[in-house]
């Protein structure tokens, strides 16, 4: 077995983050679609469905996403289906991104006055209308900025799949380590890969927020 | 497939339950204790007008803000125990949270500070208060009351981020869990439960944060 240099440690590592930025970049995408159903149901004037997607919320919000990925990975096996950890891995991080998500983008609609509610129902719209051409125009315009940020932690969320054997980078700086003996170099190089990429990420969120401020 | 769901070992074996319930708890105020003093200095300085320790205490925020805390935690537990001292599991753990509820803290309190106008301070001063006083009780404990739900709220990310601390072998609840289950094989009903209980301490979190509320801040009933 040859020997790694400080070089091949940190292109393997740049080579592993790949799955990392594709795990999150799904979860994401699906934890977005659920979040905005979430949404819908939260701020929908029939109440079973409101609290259902409370409680939802409180429970997904009130659980370590570690304790998911374990649940979704070990648990599901036991409605016989036998799941892969890409699988878990996605279904796992999707709970987690649709709960926050939708979190998010309740607080902006809410903090759309109510006068615009009733002045869209003055002009003869139905509920949909007020929603969608209306309401959402502007609660897009809030939500921007804390959902990119929130992107941020979805990277970072993608570092605990490792626990269930999901190859991304901090479970190859693992098994790199396991491999060189030098955990110091290994770990500091993941700590700034991880940084390289949700530090952009956050400054874009803090530019938005004042480039979109009313 | 028909899977029978079997509770009964977690009945037989709550004593281990409780005991990571112990240490999670344990780590939680201790890295909360510790945070929020790392916080209070760390605003200090960001709020200082002295710009390397401006510029130090950014560096520290962003760095433990875009990083994972698993990263961290590995990198205390085994980057720094190659190179000197070498740290027991707890011993790393309470370090990497402290550390990271610390970053969290800091940016949280700083807001706080900002948030307290300019002429509170001068009231202070025209009262004859002394710097520390007015750091104290003009300064710090408005601030606090402002920021009091962010701060509660990052106390309660860190509950649950404690369960990371598993994956270095610190016996706290998660760890626990994994130990059970690896021991008797009843996978869903281990892990279920263990959402269970850390729903209930974040939500016994959260009322307890309440009536705190109503118990230290009462000067701004009046306001």
């Amino acid at each position: 077995m040859r020997d790694f240099s400080h070089l091949d440690i940190i292109f393997a590592l740049l080579w592993a983050a790949r799955w990392t930025l594709l795990l999150s970049t799904i979860a994401f995408i699906c934890g977005g679609i659920a979040g905005f159903i979430l949404l819908l149901m939260r701020i929908s004037p029939f109440r079973p469905l409101k609290y259902v997607s409370w409680g939802y919320l409180e429970i997904v919000q009130g659980t370590p996403l570690l304790i998911q990925f374990l649940l979704a990975f070990f648990g599901i096996s036991i409605l016989g289906i036998d799941i892969s950890p890409w699988m878990s891995a996605t279904l796992a991080l999707t709970t987690f991104t649709s709960a926050y998500l939708g979190d998010i983008w309740r607080g902006a609609v809410e903090s759309i006055p109510a006068g615009q509610w009733e002045a869209s129902k003055a002009l003869s719209m139905n509920y949909f209308q007020q929603l969608g051409l209306v309401i959402l125009p502007q609660a897009v315009r809030r939500s921007i900025a804390p959902t990119v940020g929130f992107l941020a932690q979805v990277i970072k969320g993608t570092s605990l799949a490792s626990a269930i054997g999901f190859v991304e980078l901090a479970r190859s700086a693992t098994n790199i380590t396991n491999v060189t003996f030098e955990p110091f170099f290994v770990y500091l190089v993941t700590a700034v890969v991880y940084f390289a990429i949700c530090f952009p990420i956050s400054v874009a969120s803090q530019k938005l927020e004042k480039f979109l401020a009313y | 497939m028909t899977y029978r769901f079997q509770f009964q070992v977690i009945w037989d074996n709550w004593e281990l339950l409780i005991e990571g319930v112990g240490l999670t708890l344990q780590l939680s105020a201790l890295a909360i204790g510790l945070g929020l003093m790392v916080g209070i200095v760390g605003a200090l300085f960001r709020t200082s007008n002295n710009q390397y320790l401006q510029g130090l205490m950014a560096v520290y925020i962003e760095a433990i803000r875009n990083t994972p805390f698993l990263v961290q935690l590995l990198f205390i537990f085994f980057g720094i125990s190659s190179l000197g001292p070498r740290l027991g599991s707890t011993q790393a753990a309470l370090l990497a949270l402290t550390i990271n509820f610390g970053a969290y803290a800091t940016e949280i309190i700083r807001a706080g500070i900002q948030s307290i106008d300019q002429s509170q301070i001068e009231a202070g001063m025209s009262l004859g208060l002394n710097k520390r006083q007015i750091f104290r009780l003009v300064v710090l404990k408005p601030a606090i009351a402002n920021i009091y739900p962010a701060l509660t709220s990052q106390m309660v990310l860190l509950l649950l981020l404690s369960s990371v601390v598993s994956q270095i072998s610190a016996k706290e609840l998660t760890f626990m869990g994994n130990f059970l289950r690896s021991r008797t094989f009843r996978d869903f009903e281990v892990y279920f439960t263990l959402a269970l209980i850390y729903v209930l301490l974040a939500l016994g979190f959260k009322l307890l944060a309440q009536l705190f509320h109503h118990r230290l801040f009462t000067f701004t009933r009046h306001i």
